[in-house]
Formats: C-alpha cells, sequence, structure tokens
C-alpha cells in the first residue's frame, strides 16, 4: 500500500510537474517581488510571450506529428517583412491575405517534402531555415522595412490595440490556442496527429494518410507563424530581416519545456501554452528581481533539461538512463 | 560489380564531382560576370580559401564523429565563444600578464580545456540521464550562450598579443597556420575514425545501437568522449581564430551548428548514424565555402548564397534518398 501510493504521488509529480513547476515559480517570484503578480505586468508578460506563443502552437502539431521544424523564426522574419512591404504598395486590407498566402506556400513546400517525399525533416527544415532567409533578404534588398504612414494606420490593432480592456495580441493567441486545442483533442485530425507520430507504420497500416497528415501539420505550423508575423508587423510597424533569427529554438524548446517529446504521438495544447508561460515569467521575474537578461539563458537550459529528465525517468521508472 | 557499386562509388564521389563542378561554373561565370580581374582558379585564392574554412571546417570534424554515433551537437556555436573568451580574457589575469608571451600556451591550454569539459557535460548528461542528445544540446546551446554573457555583459572582450598574432598570421609552405590546423584535424579525426577501435565502434552504435549494447560495446562513455571531442575541436577552432582577431563578440559563433550540420550532411554523413566520413566532411566543408566565395566573386550578394545553401542541402538529401531506395517498395509515398 505504501509503495503503491508512493508511485501514485510519482506519476502524478511526473503527469503535473510542469503545472507544479510553474505554480512554485508564480508564489516564489510574488513573494520576491510585489509588482510581479499584478494585472499589468501579467498583461505584458503574456502580450511579449504571444509572438512566440503563436508560433509554439503550430510547432507543436508538427512535433507531435514525430517531426521538427526549424524554419519557423526565418518564416516569420519573411511574413513580418511581406506584410510590412505590401501593406504600402496594396494596402492592409490586400496585404494581410497576400502575406499569408505567400506564407502557407512556403508551409506547403515544406509539408510536400517532408510528408510526401519521406525527407528528414530535421534537414529539410534546416536547409528552409536558411532558403527562406536568402529569400527575404532578395525580397527586401537587405533594408529594414517600414511603414510610411504610422500614425496614420489601423493596421496596428493587430500588436497594440485593446479590446475589452485585454490586448489583441492576448486574445489572439488565447482564440488560436483554442481553437486548435480543440482540434487536436477532438476532431479525427488530431487523433491522426497522434497516431502518425506514435507509430507512423501502424497508423499507415489502420488507413491513416500519413503524407497528407503530416503535410496539414506543416501548413498549420505555417499559418501560426504568418499569424506570428502579422503580431509582430503590426506592433513595431517596421523591422529587420532577422526580426525572427533564433525563435524556431525558442519555440522549440517552449514545446518540449511543455512535455511534447520529439520522438513524436505526445504533447498537448495547453501544455505547450504552459510552457511558452513559463519562459515568459521566468524571464520577466528575473528582471523584476534585477538580474541582467542573459541569466534567463542559464536558469533556462537546467529547466529544460529538468524537465526533459524527469518526465522521462517517470516513464522508465528510475532516475539515471540504463545505459551502460 | 556488384549490385550498388555504381549508387555507392556515385554517391562517395558526388561531393567531390559537385566542387569541380562549382569550380567550373564559377570560372566560367567570373569571366563575364566577375568585376575583379583575377581569375577564380587563381592558387592565391584557393589558398585563402582553404583558411576561411578553417573554423566550420574544424568543428565540422568533430561534427561528423558525433552524427556517426547517432547524436548531434547544437551547442557548438557557444562552446565557440566561450573558448575565444577564455583564451583572450585569461591572458589579462595578473599572474598571467607577468608571464610575458609565455601565457600564451597556457591561454591556448586553458581554452582547450574548458572546451573538451563543456563537451564532455554534455555528454555526461546524455548519457546519464538518457535525454535526447538534440534536447540536451539546445538546451546548453542556450545555457553556454548565458555564460558567455556573463564575462562582459554585451561588451566585446578583446586581448592583442602581437606575437600571438604573428603566429596566427604566420604561412609555413605557404599555407596557413589555421590551414595547417585544419588539415592537422581532418588527418587526426581520419585517423580515429578508420584506424582505431573506439572509431569502428562509433560507427556500430550509430548504426544500430541495440547491437552494439548486445556485442558488449559501452554506449555511454563512447558517446561522452565524442562529445568531449567536439568540444574540444569547437575550441581548437576558436582559439586558432581569435589568435588573430584578437576581440570577440558575445554572440560570435551563432548559427555555427547549422553551418556545421549542414556541411557535415552535404559530406554524406548519416543524421540518423551509422554512415559518413571525414573525407566527405571536409569535402563539404569545401563546398560550401566555394559557393560562398563562388557567388560573391560573379557579384551575388549574401541572400542568394543563403538561398542556394539552403536549397542545395534539400537537394542533396532528396538524392541520396533516391540513391538508397532498396526496390520498389521504398519508393511508395
Amino acid at each position: 500500500m505504501a509503495t503503491l501510493s508512493k508511485q501514485k504521488i510519482g506519476s502524478v509529480l511526473a503527469k503535473q510537474g510542469i503545472l507544479i513547476a510553474f505554480a512554485v515559480f508564480i508564489v516564489a517570484f510574488t513573494l520576491a517581488n510585489n509588482k510581479f503578480l499584478t494585472v499589468d505586468n501579467v498583461f505584458s508578460v503574456v502580450r511579449s510571450s504571444a509572438i512566440l506563443g503563436v508560433m509554439a502552437l503550430g510547432v507543436t502539431f508538427v512535433v507531435i506529428s514525430g517531426n521538427l521544424d526549424l524554419s519557423v523564426g526565418s518564416m516569420m522574419s519573411f511574413s513580418t517583412i511581406v506584410v510590412l512591404d505590401l501593406h504600402d504598395k496594396i494596402g492592409p486590407f490586400l496585404a494581410i491575405p497576400a502575406m499569408f498566402a505567400m506564407t502557407l506556400c512556403l508551409g506547403a513546400f515544406i509539408g510536400i517534402l517532408v510528408g510526401y517525399l519521406r525527407l528528414n525533416s530535421l534537414i529539410v527544415t534546416l536547409g528552409m531555415l536558411s532558403a527562406i532567409h536568402g529569400l527575404t533578404l532578395t525580397y527586401s534588398g537587405g533594408q529594414n522595412m517600414d511603414i510610411a504612414d504610422k500614425e496614420g494606420t489601423w493596421f496596428s490593432v493587430f500588436g497594440q490595440g485593446t479590446a475589452l480592456g485585454i490586448p489583441v495580441p492576448i486574445l489572439i493567441f488565447a482564440l488560436l490556442a483554442a481553437v486548435l486545442g480543440l482540434m487536436l483533442s477532438r476532431t479525427p485530425f488530431g487523433r491522426k496527429v497522434y497516431a502518425v507520430g506514435g507509430n507512423g507504420t501502424a497508423a499507415t497500416f489502420s488507413g491513416i494518410r500519413r503524407a497528407r497528415t503530416v503535410f496539414m501539420c506543416y501548413i498549420l505550423s505555417a499559418f501560426c507563424v504568418a499569424t506570428a508575423g502579422l503580431i509582430q508587423a503590426s506592433r513595431s510597424l517596421g523591422s529587420q530581416n532577422t526580426v525572427g533569427q533564433g525563435l524556431e529554438l525558442e519555440v522549440l524548446a517552449a514545446v518540449i519545456l511543455g512535455g511534447a517529446s520529439l520522438m513524436g504521438g505526445s504533447g498537448t495544447i495547453f501544455k505547450t501554452v504552459i510552457g511558452v508561460l513559463i519562459l515568459g515569467f521566468i524571464q520577466n521575474g528575473l528582471l523584476l528581481l534585477g538580474l541582467q537578461f542573459y541569466v534567463q539563458y542559464v536558469v533556462t537550459w537546467v529547466i529544460i533539461i529538468l524537465a526533459v529528465w524527469l518526465d522521462i525517468a517517470a516513464k522508465r521508472g528510475r532516475l539515471w538512463s540504463p545505459i551502460a | 560489380m556488384q549490385p550498388g557499386a555504381l549508387s555507392k562509388a556515385l554517391k562517395n564521389g558526388a561531393i567531390w564531382g559537385f566542387i569541380v563542378l562549382e569550380l567550373i561554373f564559377f570560372s566560367v561565370a567570373g569571366e563575364f560576370m566577375s568585376l575583379s580581374d583575377t581569375a577564380f582558379m587563381d592558387w592565391e585564392n584557393m589558398l585563402l580559401l582553404l583558411k576561411q574554412s578553417a573554423p566550420i571546417g574544424i568543428i565540422a570534424m568533430g561534427m561528423t564523429i558525433v552524427m556517426v554515433n547517432g547524436n548531434i551537437d547544437l551547442s557548438v556555436g557557444a562552446t565557440f565563444a566561450i573558448a575565444a573568451i577564455i583564451l583572450l580574457d585569461s591572458m589579462t589575469w595578473p599572474f598571467m600578464a607577468a608571464m610575458g608571451d609565455w601565457a600564451i600556451p597556457f591561454a591556448w591550454l586553458f581554452a582547450l580545456i574548458v572546451g573538451t569539459l563543456l563537451g564532455a557535460l554534455n555528454g555526461l548528461l546524455v548519457w546519464k540521464t538518457g535525454v535526447d542528445a538534440f534536447i540536451v544540446t539546445l538546451g546548453s546551446m542556450l545555457g553556454y550562450r548565458g555564460i558567455v554573457f556573463m564575462f562582459n555583459g554585451e561588451n566585446p572582450t578583446s586581448h592583442l598579443n602581437w606575437t600571438l598574432v604573428d603566429f596566427a598570421e604566420a604561412e609555413f609552405l605557404g599555407i596557413a597556420t589555421a590551414s595547417w590546423f585544419l588539415l592537422a584535424a581532418t588527418g587526426a579525426m581520419w585517423f580515429l575514425m578508420t584506424k582505431t577501435v573506439h572509431g569502428r565502434n562509433a560507427y556500430a552504435i550509430g548504426d544500430n545501437r541495440e547491437a552494439a549494447v548486445n556485442a558488449g560495446i559501452r554506449v555511454g562513455p563512447h558517446m561522452m568522449i565524442n562529445f568531449a571531442i567536439i568540444g574540444f575541436l569547437a575550441a581548437l577552432s576558436a582559439v586558432v581564430f581569435y589568435s588573430e582577431s584578437g576581440s570577440v563578440n558575445p554572440n560570435d559563433g551563432q548559427l555555427y551548428e547549422l553551418w556545421v550540420i549542414t556541411a557535415v550532411v552535404l559530406g554524406g554523413t548519416k543524421i540518423t548514424g551509422g554512415a559518413g566520413s571525414v573525407i566527405g566532411t571536409f569535402g563539404g566543408v569545401i563546398a560550401i565555402q566555394l559557393l560562398r566565395k563562388g557567388l560573391g566573386h560573379i557579384g551575388a550578394d549574401t541572400s542568394t548564397v543563403n538561398l542556394v545553401i539552403g536549397l542545395i542541402l534539400i537537394a542533396v538529401l532528396f538524392l541520396d534518398r533516391q540513391l538508397n531506395v532498396k526496390g520498389k517498395e521504398a519508393l511508395k509515398v
């Protein structure tokens, strides 16, 4: 009985470990600094995490399907630059759908390579990281992109506006998280994504079109990236070519922190959101404590490895790996 | 000829064929499009190319054995930066400064030891926790970068020692110091991977880990040694490069991991482990540098380089798959 309950506690800790860690962080930072848990601060943290968060939602689908996406950072730069450029050329009404269409094309290209041609997703998206960066530079001619009339455009609403007292980026993030979360957990498509990532061969034999499922995951990822690019462009109304550089790894860190396995087949949208918020609140909490921004890198390092390690340890029932 | 021998020869020779193709293309195109009068195939130009390949190339040699072993290391760029800071910062420490030029070998030693230890730490974590190398090194990529910033904040770390600069700029038999280190690293890793038990075990582990364990190979220590090797080589690359430049920014080495992995994959190393060679990686490194230099020669800007390299990487992966398929079954989508 005693061992049983001990195991139970262990499995509960392992399953909800990330939530418990999140709660501990919140309490610790609140005790350390009374500015931490105020409405203003929470809003500002979530708002600045929204771009990373929106991208992480799409990458969650890709990772659950058993693949990787390292191209989201440079793809986000691409959509930001494109929408800013088109804003002045054809107006925001046409610029936004045009940018979404172009970004989705890139996503479709990756989806064909990884889904239908079955190429290794790590290398394909690594190549696309470089290629899309080149594409962005060619498009912009290496120049920073700025909107001419920054005051007079309604385009800034996506990044700077508020509705019902809540900043719009947070609303977009929450809405997208809700829709994609339901899609993943309540629809046949979502179940197919888990099946393909869990055991691709078994999924194929049970009649799931694996290639199409993977393809759709990359389309979803590209859609999320385009949304993130829209928020980024609207927030700053001007941008460098490298605005998304390095984000792909931060996004992946958030998804992994949420407990999605890189082997595929596990992870949820809710946990990814928690992963994103943990990264955001750690960054903010450490800054409020007066620490430099780079301390968060080291803290993130420790947290990522601990989180994944404990997750694996709970599954195999022992702390240290059995590798000789 | 044995069945499959042709495709094997095609695969192994592909990177060299590609290099020849690049040389021809850029020489011919350079005649019409180049702004400078000198030919692309100039001897001086080729020697410079070898020297410029050194920073990525030296690290790529380590990445080859790590990837053949079935792992990956994303933290090499950050290790590179830490080693560079140790090299330059240590020469200003009081007891080191008192030694005059004798501080140089110690500074090199410190940087190389730190690089090796950081690599070994990655390996130890992969071994003992059982967490995937991709995640461990993704984490330490962030963590090590944080440590880089802790030295000097966002300011560059600089120290110029003219003896050191003279050494780094020296040429022996017409070949620059950095190039010699690249050749030495290539030679040493070639020997390690083809002529020693450790090298053969690395292939065995990457090819089939279960079988390697059953054959009595201790997988953990092998992985850790390989991570220590790549850490050492990342530090060596930094030491060679910053001996000459004498100043390091905290962001230096960012995205190096991506360039290194690109070179290794172009050179024919399988991302899943078990296959690859140092000679192929050397070809991959040269091919990338040729492409950068060649595109610059015919007046294309950096954006084209990124675009072309990305697409070539995907094309190589596609061709590799087509050459690897066994029977029609695998072609089914």
